[in-house]
């Protein structure tokens, strides 16, 4: 693990007991440049779907290099946070014949639901291929107008590799983690980890393609935030 | 020298016109299942023997979409073919007088049927390992290497049931010409590094061609590697290239090279064999040519389907070129196959004489 681009800081400031921490994931060097996804548009069905030319989503580069798409989480949560799931389920659709969003993260036992908001045959694949998961693999239909499959990970996993075999293109991914503190940074890198509790901890920053980096970062009530860069070679 | 009188039967004829439409309809479905697996939607069905939970037979047209639509009718065509094998394997056993060849049509559809259940496998069994290997990478080459294996029965079966064998035409045992089935073998090894590589669904490895990443051999540290998946940008949903993908494509293409000089050479000498082993030669040195530039095509397209598809249909044709050489070269050395329908030629009756080039060319079938 690469932990020399990492830039932890920590800062406390008012009396509370949990803090959110917030902060923003930057890109140094300068990505490959995505590409079309020419079979969507060409395909039959799907290519009625969108508008434009869809194109990959491997690096998300907004405002001031910030990087989109980096999954955020704590490394070593406090002990009494592992195993307590959201109530709330996080949400992947099938939009256009593209996953969306391109990456969520989800806790261990956290309700996964996977919708479709589109009016075409999709599966919903997710399998070891070569490398191996922690998680039981599944791979289920769903028809226009179908229910939302609802799924739960047993296992951190970073990341489950979601597929449609009927739409090759479509891939998307969650990032699965034993505690409730995780985020997705926005399209200009930002993030924000909500409820954090007192004490020290270290922040894995992951990245799809720019890889992975630790930060550390102390919350000592009240707000703390936390910077980190990834580097495209 | 006069030729070979024989009088072939009708329904041996028809015999061997079918065997031949089984062999087109066998590269067919090779050829489909090779768009499934370029396209990677081998996983668009996700059960078997039912679709979507229906009898396959009666899948709603409507739901062929997409992936689905490839791999549905993969399934449909497989499913014709070993009814064809079917008929093939009972035609065989009806009309035939050689026994060993009514055992060949019966290994055949037993070959087929096998091939049926390692497909579904490949499906059902995608996530189990065997043997350590992944299931859709064990099934999926397995499945692929009994599909060549089928391919060459069948062709075998046409080449045997043609009035051309019947009559006793071969080639005499032409020196130098021993390697050719080494050559065959080495193809069939070509092909299973080749369906290794396609299963392992990771796209190019390699994106360049003659050099591989701007080397004679790329490097494959693990920093190299992990360079390479960060700055690929991949369309389809492709696993990171390892630095096994990266030696097998290797072996891919110093197998490939070592095929082409040794079919090429050997068809440069076959010009000096006779009007009949030259047409074979040249034929062969032909379809090596023609499927050197595809494999190359499909590195230059990035893998384009229909190339990446042409060039797995043109790999099945150069075995089958070399078994069906092979064997027509060989004949005179097989014991046991001889047609018993028919008399043999005097001139390949024992001990075998060694036909000069002049004396093959002379040869015509009757017709």
């Amino acid at each position: 693990m690469k932990t020399f681009l990492a830039f932890g800081v920590a800062v406390g400031a008012a009396a509370a007991l949990h803090a959110d921490v917030t902060g923003k994931v930057s890109l140094k060097g300068t990505p490959p440049p995505e590409k079309e996804i020419a079979p969507l548009k060409a395909d039959a069905n799907c290519g009625k779907l969108v508008s434009g030319a869809p194109m990959t989503r491997h690096y998300v580069v907004g405002a001031d290099a910030g990087l989109g798409n980096v999954f955020v989480y704590v490394k070593n949560p406090p002990a009494d946070a592992k195993g307590k799931a959201p109530a709330v389920p996080a949400v992947m659709d099938q939009k256009g014949c593209l996953y969306e969003p391109y990456v969520i993260g989800a806790a261990v036992g956290n309700p996964v639901e996977i919708r479709s908001s589109d009016p075409v045959l999709h599966n919903v694949n997710f399998q070891k291929s070569i490398a191996a998961t922690p998680n039981p693999t599944f791979n289920q239909a769903m028809g226009p107008g179908a229910k939302p499959i609802v799924k739960t990970f047993a296992n951190q996993e970073v990341f489950v590799k979601l597929m449609c075999n009927v739409h090759p293109w479509m891939f998307g991914y969650i990032g699965v983690v034993d505690s409730p503190f995780y985020a997705v940074t926005d399209k200009d890198g930002k993030f924000s980890i909500a409820g954090l509790p007192d004490g020290k901890y270290t922040l894995v920053f992951k990245h799809l393609k720019a890889g992975e980096v630790t930060a550390d970062v102390e919350v000592k009530g009240g707000s703390a935030t936390a910077a980190a860069t990834l580097e495209a070679k | 020298m006069s030729a070979p009188t024989t009088v072939i039967q009708f329904p041996e004829r028809w015999l061997h016109r079918y065997a031949v439409l089984v062999v087109f309809c066998t590269l067919g479905l090779i050829g489909l299942g090779g768009l499934v697996t370029s396209k990677g939607v081998g996983m668009a069905v996700p059960d078997w023997p039912t679709t979507y939970g229906y009898n396959m037979f009666f899948f709603p047209v409507h739901l062929w979409q997409g992936g689905v639509f490839h791999e549905h009718v993969h399934r449909l065509v497989a499913s014709g073919i070993g009814f064809l094998s079917i008929g093939l394997a009972v035609w065989t056993q009806l009309v035939e007088r050689r026994t060993w060849l009514k055992k060949l049509a019966w290994a055949a559809l037993l070959l087929v049927v096998v091939q049926g259940v390692l497909g579904g496998k490949r499906v059902v069994l995608n996530d189990v390992p065997v043997l350590g290997i992944p299931g859709s990478v064990f099934f999926g080459v397995l499945h692929a290497a009994t599909a060549q294996v089928f391919f060459c029965l069948i062709g075998t079966i046409a080449l045997v049931t043609s009035p051309w064998w019947r009559r006793g035409a071969s080639m005499p045992v032409i020196r130098g010409a021993a390697a050719i089935p080494g050559l065959t073998a080495l193809i069939l090894v070509q092909l299973l590094v080749a369906a290794s590589m396609r299963h392992q669904h990771a796209g190019l490895a390699i994106p360049d061609f003659p050099l591989a990443h701007g080397h004679l051999y790329p490097p494959t540290n693990p920093e190299f590697i992990a360079a390479l998946n960060q700055r690929r940008v991949e369309v389809l949903a492709f696993a990171p290239i390892t630095a096994f993908q990266i030696h097998l494509q290797m072996l891919h293409r110093l197998l490939a090279l070592i095929i082409v000089v040794g079919v090429w050479i050997h068809g440069y000498k076959s010009l000096g064999w006779g009007t009949v082993a030259a047409r074979w030669g040249m034929a062969w040195s032909g379809l090596l040519l023609l499927q050197f530039t595809l494999g190359a095509a499909t590195i230059w397209t990035d893998k384009a389907a229909d190339l990446a598809t042409a060039h797995v249909v043109g790999g099945a044709l150069s075995l089958l070129t070399g078994v069906l050489f092979s064997l027509v070269l060989q004949r005179a050395k097989v014991k046991g196959i001889e047609d018993n329908s028919c008399p043999q030629p005097r001139r390949f009756l024992n001990p075998l004489p060694v036909a000069t080039g002049a004396d093959v060319a002379s040869w015509r079938p009757s017709r």
